[in-house]
């Protein structure tokens, strides 16, 4: 029985037609995606250099999302006063991704395989991270990123993948070190948001901390939707820790400070993730009285004395108005990644991503408005610093590690809520 | 006592979750359509309280006075130019058409307050109420209050009133109430404007626990869904009784175990009641029983 309507094969000539014209479709494809990759060599055209990154303009991550975008527009229009990149102008490309992991993987296709921008650089947070880098190698490009420090992003095994600031394994570190310095063992109450970036920071802080004889009365995490907190706070006010570490981000950190205070309970100690580092929006929030002794950990500080970091805030104020104080961590993150990209660009005068990546591999130092920046193997920034930040009568100050910068003593115990400090 | 405390804390929430949530079982009761744009009308309320507070310093509770009447309007504007003008699959349009004036409100917002969070700091935030090793935070135990007397208001509007009657019997069957001369378009328009109101009032309360940007409505509408859901669909104390047994069950596994597990464990009883009531705790079948 002929399984075919019409008698016999194909002749064989144009079977091997279709092949070849299959092949060479094909061939033309893998082409386009390579050259947008590894495109575009010696860097002597005169075209803008463009770069694309996805920003989360709404959903959970919006108000992080903004700040990000105006540090890659800071630093886009330092680097363009400064004559740009290899002669040549920088040409920012944004999408929004509405904070959805689905959707930023969908942009960053877009901006290299419709856009063909030169480069991209990352997102905010580890959940959109991951997925964009994993998107960026599949197309031969690179990722340099400020803001996504997750265990995840590097377990990926990438090699195009290169964060600029602490991992968040380690972004709690330096506050754990002064801790096991300066207290005895006592009992410490926990808290996080089960986000990829937040829960591996509270837990390299407490395995720290555990190692070093302080125990764990409170262990909560919570999902990213939470919007009711009082059952957390109503635990750990409860457990009366005299240290309390949340994972938070800044609805949730602003959330448990009026929690706390409901429940009367003020700890010696409390720290968080976010929430404290977001200036003006802080202190409206939870009321400029009871800021006093809050601790926030972050990679940058606008007094600090790292690479073009005062011309950073400079241009920033003038570009997006307020105050010093109030620029967040955010901005200083994209524009570390972009200081990164030029310098490296610079170097290999060439806007190819395989020399790129490779360059990045090679174990040079950078350095960035955070500090030096020198890759692992994995992407991590093994010379990131993180820095302890504390609010000091209304005024978010440096005070860890002590010896860089201008640092102020820490204040050990945290004033009554109320109490200003 | 941790747990005495959680219980307390479920309650409280839950009474101004139920102001939230009833606002969108009252307008399914009378329409039959689910409200999507609920949860961003609350923010919608949350805002406007925070402008009046930020700006001409008008304390948010204060501020209902205005603000309900304001989202009042809205409710009744949103009816008559876009729910009424629907002819067929008035259903399935009315549900598109209140998902795209959710969409469209955020944009509005987002455009309007930024994307930056805000809240609403007053004097009586942090304050609470000691009463032995119990806390009863003062904000909470005047926003159930508020929300037993603005419940109640409603429950007297449906259940004591003419317009009531008109409402109920429009919930019903619009049919046969229409044909007794009851205007079910006023009727309609009416109860949106109603529910949307409500919402200016669990909005200015959502805006005084939580700080918030226009994309905390994605939170808010699941939850409210949940709520109604579990109190059935068009069932005033149904969505009252379900916000507070949500709202409790979530405060004391979290407190016991864990709060990733307390929506799930929430999410499980839900399923479990709907299982033996599908129509939900007291869903349409028991309202028309009142």
């Amino acid at each position: 029985m002929k399984l075919q309507g019409k008698s016999g094969p194909r002749p064989r000539s144009r079977t091997a037609a279709w092949w070849t014209a299959g092949v060479a479709a094909v061939a033309l494809v893998i082409a386009g995606c390579s050259s947008s990759g590894s495109s575009s060599g010696s860097g002597s055209s005169t075209q803008p250099i463009t770069v694309g990154i996805s920003v989360s303009l709404s959903g959970d991550f919006s108000g992080d999302g903004l700040a990000t975008k105006q540090g890659y527009e800071t630093w886009a229009a330092y680097q363009n006063a400064h004559g740009g990149i290899l002669g040549r102008q920088i040409k920012l490309s944004f999408l929004s991704d509405g904070s959805s992991p689905t959707q930023v993987i969908t942009n960053y296709q877009k901006l290299i395989t419709l856009n063909h921008v030169n480069f991209v650089m990352g997102p905010y947070s580890t959940l959109l991270t991951k997925p964009a880098s994993a998107i960026a190698n599949r197309y031969g490009y690179v990722m340099i990123e400020g803001i996504g420090g997750g265990p995840s992003v590097f377990s990926q095994g990438l090699h195009n993948v290169f964060d600029v600031s602490a991992s968040a394994a380690f972004q709690l570190i330096t506050f754990a070190k002064w801790l096991v310095a300066t207290q005895k063992p006592e009992a410490i109450a926990y808290a996080s948001m089960t986000d990829p970036f937040l829960q591996p920071m509270l837990d390299g802080a407490r395995s720290y901390l555990t190692a070093h004889g302080f125990t764990s009365t409170v262990y909560k995490l919570y999902p990213l939707e939470t919007t009711d907190f009082t059952p957390i706070a109503s635990a750990i006010a409860a457990s009366k820790a005299p240290v309390v570490v949340l994972g938070t981000m800044p609805p949730d950190g602003y959330a448990f400070v009026q929690d706390l205070i409901q429940d009367k309970f003020s700890p010696q100690v409390l720290i968080e993730a976010s929430g404290p580092d977001q200036g003006s929006a802080f202190i409206k929030a939870v009321g400029a009285k009871n800021t006093g002794g809050i601790m926030v950990p972050n990679t940058w500080y606008p007094g600090s004395t790292y690479y073009q970091n005062t011309a950073m805030v400079q241009l920033y104020l003038k570009m997006f108005g307020g105050t010093a104080n109030n620029i967040s961590a955010d901005v200083a993150e994209a524009f570390s990644s972009g200081q990164v990209l030029a310098q490296a660009i610079d170097h290999i005068k060439s806007t190819s991503n395989s020399a790129l990546e490779s360059y990045l591999h090679s174990g040079v130092t950078f350095q960035s408005v955070q500090g030096p920046v020198k890759f692992l193997a994995d992407g991590e920034n093994g010379a990131a610093t993180p820095f302890v930040f504390q609010w000091q009568k209304g005024t978010l100050q440096d005070v860890l590690p002590t010896g860089i910068g201008t640092t102020k003593p820490v204040m050990a115990v945290k004033p009554a809520w109320g109490a200003n400090g | 006592m941790l747990v005495l405390q959680a219980i307390i804390d479920g309650v409280l929430v839950g009474g101004f979750y139920a102001l939230m949530a009833a606002g969108l079982t009252l307008v399914f009761g009378v329409m039959e359509i689910v409200n999507f744009a609920q949860g961003i009308l609350v923010v919608l309320g949350a805002y406007l309280s925070y402008a009046l507070y930020a700006h001409l310093n008008i304390d948010p509770f204060l501020g209902l006075l205005i603000t309900i009447p304001v989202m009042f309007g809205i409710g009744i504007a949103v009816y008559w130019t876009m729910i009424k003008p629907i002819k067929r699959d008035r259903v399935i349009m009315s549900l598109l058409t209140m998902f795209a004036v959710g969409t469209v409100a955020e944009g509005i917002l987002d455009y309007i307050f930024t994307s930056n969070l805000v809240a609403i700091h007053t004097s009586y935030v942090n304050s609470s109420i000691r009463l032995g090793s119990l806390i009863f935070p003062s904000i909470y135990l005047y926003a159930f209050a508020m929300s037993v007397l603005l419940l109640g208001g409603v429950y007297y509007l449906l259940y004591r009133t003419r317009f009531g009657r008109s409402l109920r019997a429009s919930m019903q069957n619009p049919t046969a109430a229409r044909l007794v001369g009851i205007n079910t378009d006023w009727v309609s328009a009416f109860t949106l404007g109603i529910g949307v109101g409500l919402a200016a009032a669990g909005g200015m309360v959502f805006g005084l626990t939580n700080s918030f940007d226009a994309a905390s409505s994605y939170d808010l509408i699941s939850r409210l869904l949940a709520i109604v859901i579990f109190g059935g669909f068009g069932s005033l104390s149904g969505a009252l009784i379900a916000s507070i047994v949500m709202l409790v069950i979530q405060d004391v596994v979290a407190v016991t175990w864990s709060p990733t597990w307390g929506q799930t464990t929430f999410y499980l009883v839900l399923v479990l009641v709907l299982l033996l009531r599908p129509q939900g705790l007291l869903g349409r079948k028991a309202v028309r029983a009142q």
